[in-house]
Parts: structure tokens; C-alpha cells; sequence
């Protein structure tokens, strides 16, 4: 918990304060400032309507449905399945139970070039799960369905992490309460636990949607490169590639708006789970 | 009217109220296992199947193959210039932050999470355009004969941008739970602030800062998206492990991928394993508080 105790720089004996935030400030305009603004200034030198032709054209919009459609339904698949894996292994003591808490982590670890290779290879056609979904007429990789997978990997510790503590956290007395006061097991789930627990796993969701909008390398490998499994980071590579850089970064911009957006309501959603998280 | 199991003394059939019945219990254990057998276990398993497949002789073949070596060393290189950086910047950041008050900090901090949010293919772009050939620097490091896109520095400079966030994240939240009285007391006691930091603050946050450092270097070694932009792609060149990979899936071998694949992996899996020890170390540390 932070300090409720206010913090004031005048009587703050500590040193450094200055060449830190200094230091911090000059690495964050180097890595993060300058090159936002040499991106705003590339695309603004274009005239107005070529850029709103080039950030909006059909090739775009197709790619940036595709990144918001795929990156929601993992996200979607990580709040249920993440929220049910993180509270399996807070709740439940199993053989494997601390062998699955660090696998939690791996998508986390491996390099996305790696996710993607092995994904692809394991839902492809003569892979180990890609052979059971083609006996049900479903293609895995080198399909959209297989960017969501890539995604739905890449962004899975991103729920399971955020909603970990907190369950960990939560004060049994409170279902203890509802079960004395005649409440079955569901239905404490429903109104007293499920309302705790909503403003972590939108978090997750946001997060791990986040993750999946910027994602690039595991999707790269699944998608087969194919017109209709395109998806916006793809699209500025393969302008990039073209030496077409104007066409790159009228696709980069509408990405960096939408980096922004996410990242406004990620905080404003942060803010407001951890109203929940006092004790 | 049944009465509630808190009630009644002694758990019926050995479960109290907050807990479902065995046959939810397993049901809830089984789904959650097979999300994770299928999205953690079997891509786990299958790169070093797949690796293996060729047999070990071809897949030491391929990781001593000469372009192999060469992209092991440049992926080292660039992890070892971005990696102490960003530590030195996590540190700083994370003192400014904690320990003093300011205004502006609120933007500070959305502009250190921003990477995680910016793709890094975007991240990639910006640095061609900052110093590419008609870039805003590009016609100064023409001049000077610094070569910096589609060269290795170009590359490092993509990778700070992606994993720079790892370390200040891991810190800030450590220091300002720990407050300034532990550094106030060490001044008042005459230490000087080089001391204070070195001997008391440094030491309290070190397993969350080795916890940054090896998931910044993790993230360092593994990064894709903003490197493949920065580089030439020429093999044995300019080509990261993450790149060889994509090169590799044009051979004609099927396995070599997966053997460049399998060493990546190995890379996340010793990562996994030092992030468990230093999360059992710092739990045993906090518990008698």
C-alpha cells in the first residue's frame, strides 16, 4: 500500500532528485518524444487528404477490423479462461498446481518469433491439435482463427497475473457472511465475489488487448501472410518493405492514436480497481 | 429451511461454506488444466519435438552452423548494450518517482508504460524515420559515417525502446511501499547519499530489481517486431536469434527453425526458473515481518 503520509520536495532531505529526473526525462525524450514527434511531423507534411486516404483506405480498414476483432475475442477468451486458471490455482490445491503458476509466465518469457513458429506448427494441418480441428472442418493456422490463438497465448498471462493478487487478497469473512446468512455457493459467487473481483478482470482485458493491437511477431508466423489474415503491425511492414514509407505511417499513426486511447483507459481503469483493492 | 454449514459446528462432509463442492472443484481444475495444456504445454513441448525431430546431430548441426553463431553473438551484443541501460534508467526513474513528489509524475509514468502499448513494429518505424536516410538525424550520420539503420545500433536502439518500461515498473512500486524513513534515518546518521542509496535503499529492492532485469533481458533477447524493421537481414550479418528464425523457415530443412527455436525457448524457461527462485527468496525474506 502507498503511503498515505504526503510527500513534499521541500522537506525531502533525500538527494539525486534532480539528475534522476533529469536523467529520466532526457532517456524518455530520446527513446519516446522525439521519435512520436518525428512520426507526427512525417505525417503531417503529408496533405491532409492523402493521409486520411492512406490511413483509411479499404487494405487499412480491413487490417485494423481484423487487429481490433481478433485482439477482443482473445482478450475475450483470456478473461474467461485466465479468470478460471487464476482462480484454480489460488483456490485449489492440486498435484501440478505450482508447475502450472510458473508455466503462467511463459508466454510472457518466450520470444513472440518462437510463439508464433511453434503455434503454427502445432494448429497447422498435421500438427497435434491442428489435425483434431481439421476432422471438425476447422482450419487453425494460416486463418484468422489462428491470430487469435497466436494472440490469445501472447496475452494470456496479462489476466491471470493481474487477477492473481487480488484474489489472494480477498477476505473470506465476507462469503463466510453470505454463507450464514443462507446464500449458496453460486449465488455468493454472483453478488459478492464476481463484483469484487470485475474491475481486475477488465484490467486484464484491457491489458491483454493492449498486447494483442501491438502484436507482430507470433502473428506473422500463424497468419500465412494471407490477404484476409492481415493485421494492422503487418500492414506497415509490408508498406515498410514496399519503400512505401508514407503508406507505413498513415498505418502506424491510426495504431499510436489507438496506443494512446487504451493506455488512458487503462490507467483510468487501474484507478478504479484499486478503490477495491483497500483493505 | 436448511441451516447454513457455518452454523452447524463440526463441516459437513469436510468442506466448510466457502468452499465448492469436490465434483465443481475438479470440474473448474480440468477445464483450467486443458486452457493450459493447450496454450501453454503443447507449444512448450512442441518446439523442442519439433527441434528433435531431425535428430540431435542435425539440430547441433544447426546451432554451430556459422550464420547461427554470428546471430547468437549480435543477440548477446545488443541485449548487453540495452540491458544496463535500461537498468540505469529503471533506477533513476524509479527514485525520481518514489521517492519525491512532483508535478508532471502522472504523465511521466503513462509515458514509461507507453511501450507496452505501442507496437513495437510502430517503435521500429520511428527510428527508421528518426534516423534514416531522409530522417531528421539521417543526413548528420550520413555525414559523420554512423551507420545506424539496417546496423546493429539501430537495432539496440529498437530493443531499448520495447523493454525499457521492464525495470522502473518492477521498482517503483517496491519503493514507494518502503517510503523514505529507512533513507532519512541513514542521513540523519550521517551517511552520505551515495551511501544511503548503495547500503539501504539498493539492498531492500534487489530481488525486484534482478526480477526486472531478467524479464528486460528475456524481452531484449527475444524481441522481434521492432528489430526486423532496424535490420538488414542479411544472415551472419545482421540477423538476432528471433530473425534467424524467419530466415531458417525458408530452408529447405524443416527442423532448423525449431532447433534456433529451442535455444530461444531454453532462454525462457531459465528465465521462468530464476523469476520462481527469486519469488521463493523474497518470500522468505518477508515472512517474519
Amino acid at each position: 500500500m502507498r503511503r498515505e503520509q504526503p510527500i513534499s520536495t521541500k522537506s525531502n532531505p533525500l538527494p539525486g532528485f534532480g539528475i534522476t529526473l533529469g536523467f529520466t526525462v532526457l532517456y524518455l525524450s530520446v527513446l519516446v518524444l522525439i521519435p512520436i514527434a518525428v512520426l507526427s511531423l512525417k505525417a503531417l507534411s503529408l496533405s491532409w487528404p492523402d493521409l486520411w486516404h492512406l490511413a483509411t483506405n479499404a487494405r487499412a480498414l480491413a487490417a485494423y477490423r481484423l487487429s481490433l476483432g481478433a485482439s477482443f475475442l482473445a482478450a475475450l477468451l483470456n478473461a474467461a479462461f485466465g479468470s478460471l486458471l487464476a482462480w484454480v490455482l489460488v483456490r485449489y490445491r492440486f498435484p501440478g498446481r505450482r508447475l502450472l503458476d510458473g508455466l503462467v509466465d511463459f508466454p510472457f518469457a518466450l520470444p513472440t518469433a518462437v510463439a508464433g513458429l511453434t503455434l503454427a506448427n502445432l494448429f497447422s494441418g498435421n500438427g497435434w491439435l491442428g489435425r483434431v480441428l481439421v476432422t471438425m472442418g476447422i482450419q487453425g493456422a494460416y486463418s484468422r482463427l489462428g491470430v487469435v490463438l497466436a494472440l490469445t497465448f501472447v496475452g494470456l498471462p496479462f489476466s491471470v497475473r493481474t487477477l492473481q493478487p487480488l484474489l489472494e487478497n480477498l477476505d473470506k469473512a465476507v462469503e463466510e457472511a453470505a454463507a450464514i446468512l443462507g446464500a449458496g455457493r453460486l449465488r455468493t459467487f454472483w453478488s459478492v465475489i464476481a463484483p469484487a473481483l470485475l474491475p481486475a478482470v477488465l484490467t486484464g482485458f484491457g491489458l491483454a488487448f493492449a498486447r494483442g493491437l501491438g502484436e507482430y511477431g507470433s502473428v506473422v508466423f500463424i497468419s500465412g501472410n494471407l490477404s484476409n489474415t492481415e493485421i494492422a503491425p503487418s500492414l506497415v511492414v509490408a508498406h515498410f518493405e514496399n519503400g512505401d514509407y508514407a503508406g507505413a505511417i498513415g498505418v502506424a499513426l491510426v495504431l499510436m492514436v489507438f496506443s494512446f486511447v487504451l493506455l488512458f483507459t487503462l490507467n483510468w481503469l487501474q484507478g478504479w480497481s484499486s478503490k477495491f483493492q483497500r483493505p | 429451511m436448511n441451516l447454513p454449514h457455518a452454523t452447524t459446528g463440526p463441516r459437513r462432509r469436510g468442506r466448510s461454506s466457502t468452499q465448492e463442492p469436490p465434483f465443481v472443484k475438479w470440474i473448474l481444475i480440468a477445464i483450467a488444466g486443458l486452457f493450459a495444456a493447450v496454450f501453454l504445454l503443447a507449444p512448450l513441448i512442441n518446439v523442442f519435438a519439433q527441434a528433435f525431430s531431425g535428430g540431435a546431430a542435425g539440430c547441433w548441426k544447426t546451432l554451430t552452423d556459422k550464420d547461427t553463431v554470428s546471430a547468437i553473438k549480435l543477440t548477446l551484443l545488443v541485449a548487453a548494450i540495452s540491458v544496463p541501460l535500461n537498468v540505469l534508467f529503471g533506477v533513476a526513474a524509479a527514485w525520481a518517482i518514489a521517492k519525491f513528489d512532483f508535478r508532471g509524475k502522472a504523465v511521466l509514468l503513462t509515458f514509461i508504460d507507453l511501450p507496452f502499448s505501442v507496437s513495437p513494429v510502430v517503435a521500429g518505424l520511428m527510428m527508421v524515420l528518426l534516423c534514416g536516410a531522409n530522417g531528421l538525424l539521417g543526413p548528420w550520420l550520413l555525414a559523420h559515417g554512423l551507420e545506424i539503420i539496417f546496423a546493429a545500433p539501430g537495432m539496440v536502439l529498437a530493443t531499448m525502446f520495447v523493454t525499457f518500461p521492464f525495470v522502473a515498473r518492477e521498482l517503483i512500486p517496491i519503493m514507494e511501499d518502503q517510503g523514505r524513513e529507512q533513507e532519512e534515518a541513514a542521513l540523519t546518521l550521517g551517511a552520505s547519499g551515495w551511501q544511503t542509496f548503495w547500503h539501504v535503499s539498493l539492498p531492500s529492492v534487489k530481488w525486484g530489481l534482478f526480477y526486472g532485469v531478467i524479464l528486460c533481458n528475456a524481452r531484449a533477447m527475444g524481441e522481434y517486431g521492432a528489430v526486423f524493421l532496424l535490420s538488414s537481414r542479411i544472415p551472419g550479418k545482421t540477423d538476432t536469434l528471433p530473425l534467424l528464425v524467419m530466415q531458417l523457415l525458408q530452408s529447405m530443412n524443416p527442423a532448423a527453425p525449431f532447433a534456433v527455436a529451442a535455444l530461444l525457448a531454453l532462454l525462457a524457461l531459465v528465465t521462468l526458473g530464476i523469476k520462481t527462485y527469486l519469488e521463493w527468496k523474497s518470500r522468505g525474506e518477508q515472512a517474519p515481518v
